[in-house]
């Protein structure tokens, strides 16, 4: 076994799953933005992704908006700097935690939902019985989930920005002992509208993402239950690093300071 | 079969997945009208033949022609028309779980084609009237049908377009030897109604008797044997023979055992 040869390996393999990867994003683009569109299938993808990613992206946002206030009010005590609280919550909860976390919420939830639903449908031939139907499984299956996640996304980072800042704000005023008045002042006088701008645009990009590696690994699911369930996993872990990776790029795009 | 051109040509197929050859050169033809059924072991790439004159698989070399007209290489529109002559009934059955019984039947009724979604329901329980169903099974999903319904409304779906070409994988695999015979009445109705070709491919010998007018062999890539229905149980072809009869002794059982 030669070391070199192993790593030369590897990084071939890196690039040509990469390549296939931007294939597959194109082509899923194409579709997209091409008609004929499904809308009943849009709206039920909606639905899915959206409406009952809510209690999960709801909670998250909320004991993460909690916990901010609790740990920059402890950790800014020590400078007499409590008032920076509310702009901690606010500026973390809008720019950085809503969108990443949502994601990776949606990238768990929904992520491993398309893959698996794809990946199945691979499996048992209903991919090609498409195809055989005159129907173009990239229009009828990969369009309408990753139009849905796209444009469902903002709305739950919208959704969960304000969750998260209520949950700042409930601790701040019943726990800590701030005024409301002062404490929401503070947190709209911070807040421009570029924070949540910023975050909106990542919350498009991860719900993109999210969408097309379930679509993408569903899509090239190994044959067998044991096929699906890897498509499952590498959609999840795949999907939350683009997440991560992209919320960087954004990120210095946004602010390139 | 006036016109002289077949419905099928095959000429020289062949396709390599990595570096296993499964089809090393296939040539056949099928008639209007006629049915040809292709037998061989498990694995020897029936399946394979089927699904790369659906265009599903692309061949490495070859041609098929379908009326005179070639049918690989194709994409967008012209693989779609050509897919409106096609009916498939896949091993599996493959029936879409999301959808209901009736919307699967339907479901080229609806998308390319456009019907109202009240006509295409009627259209789908005339269609299901065919192979035996009742109204009653419409609104169900698929997990609910047993494995014989499941071939039945498969079998629905692949003729409720109005096909040219129906293929059907392995019609009878996994059923009772009464519900198969039930599906091999069926295949024989629906061909005779609709007057379409058909290929089929099975491992079942009543099936074959039933419904071929010709069968082909597949062994080792090729077709190592053809020949019209009446004359398999005497092909003096040892393959045929053994396939049969299904001994396990015999030229396909020391292939197998070949390391
Ligand atoms: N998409 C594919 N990728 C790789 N190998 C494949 C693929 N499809 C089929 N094969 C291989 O080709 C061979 C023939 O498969 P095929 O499904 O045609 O068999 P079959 O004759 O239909 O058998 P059975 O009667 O069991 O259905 C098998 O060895 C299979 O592993
Ligand atoms: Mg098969």
């Amino acid at each position: 076994m030669n070391p070199l040869a192993a790593i030369g390996r590897t990084f071939l393999a890196f690039l040509s799953a990469t390549g296939r990867t931007v294939t597959f994003a194109a082509l899923a683009l194409f579709h997209c933005a091409t008609p004929p569109w499904y809308p009943r299938l849009i709206v039920r993808q909606v639905l899915d992704i959206g409406y009952y990613s809510l209690p999960v992206v709801g909670l998250t946002a909320v004991f993460t908006g909690m916990v901010l206030a609790l740990q920059s009010y402890t950790g800014f005590s020590r400078f007499q700097a409590e008032s920076a609280v509310a702009g901690i919550v606010a500026l973390s909860i809008t720019r950085e935690l809503g969108p990443v976390l949502a994601g990776l919420m949606v990238a768990g939830r929904v992520g491993a939902a398309i893959a698996a639903e794809i990946g199945t449908m691979r499996v048992t031939e209903q991919i090609d019985a498409l195809t055989t139907l005159s129907t173009n499984p990239f229009r009828y299956l990969v369009a309408p989930r990753m139009i849905a996640a796209t444009l469902t996304l903002p709305v739950l980072v919208l959704v969960a920005d304000v969750i998260g800042v209520m949950g700042g704000y409930a601790v701040s005023i019943h726990k800590l002992g701030f005024s409301p008045t002062v404490y929401l002042a503070s947190t709209f006088d911070i807040l421009k509208t570029m924070d949540v701008v910023s975050g909106l645009v990542k919350a498009t990009v991860f719900g993109f993402l999210v969408a097309l590696m379930g679509c993408y690994h569903g899509y090239h699911s190994r044959l067998g239950a044991q096929g699906v369930g890897q498509a499952t996993t590498y959609a999840v872990v795949s999907g939350s690093i683009l997440i991560l990776t992209f919320n960087y790029i954004v990120t210095e795009i946004f602010f390139p300071e | 079969m006036t016109d002289g051109t077949a419905k099928i040509s095959v000429r020289g197929l062949k396709k390599s997945f990595g570096r296993k050859t499964v089809l090393d050169g296939v040539d056949f033809d099928v008639a209007p009208g006629e049915s040809l059924v292709i037998i061989g072991g498990s694995g020897t790439g029936k399946s394979v033949t089927i699904k790369c004159i659906l265009g599903l698989i692309e061949p490495d070399e070859g041609t098929i022609e379908i009326d005179g007209d070639n049918a690989t290489g194709l994409g967008g529109g012209d693989r779609d028309a050509l897919m409106a002559k096609f009916g498939m009934l896949f091993q599996g059955g493959a029936l879409f779980d999301s959808l209901t019984v009736w919307e699967n039947v339907a479901f080229r009724l609806i998308r390319p084609r456009g019907a109202s979604r009240r006509e295409a329901r009627e259209a789908a329980i005339d269609n299901l009237g065919m192979v035996g169903l009742g109204e009653d099974v419409a609104d169900l999903h698929p997990a609910e049908l047993s494995g014989g319904m499941m071939k039945r409304v498969a079998l629905a779906r692949a003729i409720a377009a109005r096909p040219d070409i129906v293929f059907f994988d392995e019609p009878t695999t996994g059923l009772d030897p009464i519900t198969a015979d039930v599906i091999n009445d069926l295949i024989v109705s629906v061909r005779e109604k609709l007057g379409v070709s058909t290929v089929s491919i099975t491992h079942d010998m009543a099936s074959v008797r039933k419904i071929a007018d010709r069968v082909a062999m597949l062994h080792g890539g090729r077709l190592v044997w053809t020949g019209s229905a009446g004359e398999i149980d005497a092909s003096g072809n040892p393959f045929v023979d053994q396939f049969i009869n299904g001994h396990a002794d015999g030229p396909i059982a020391m292939d197998v055992r070949r390391p």
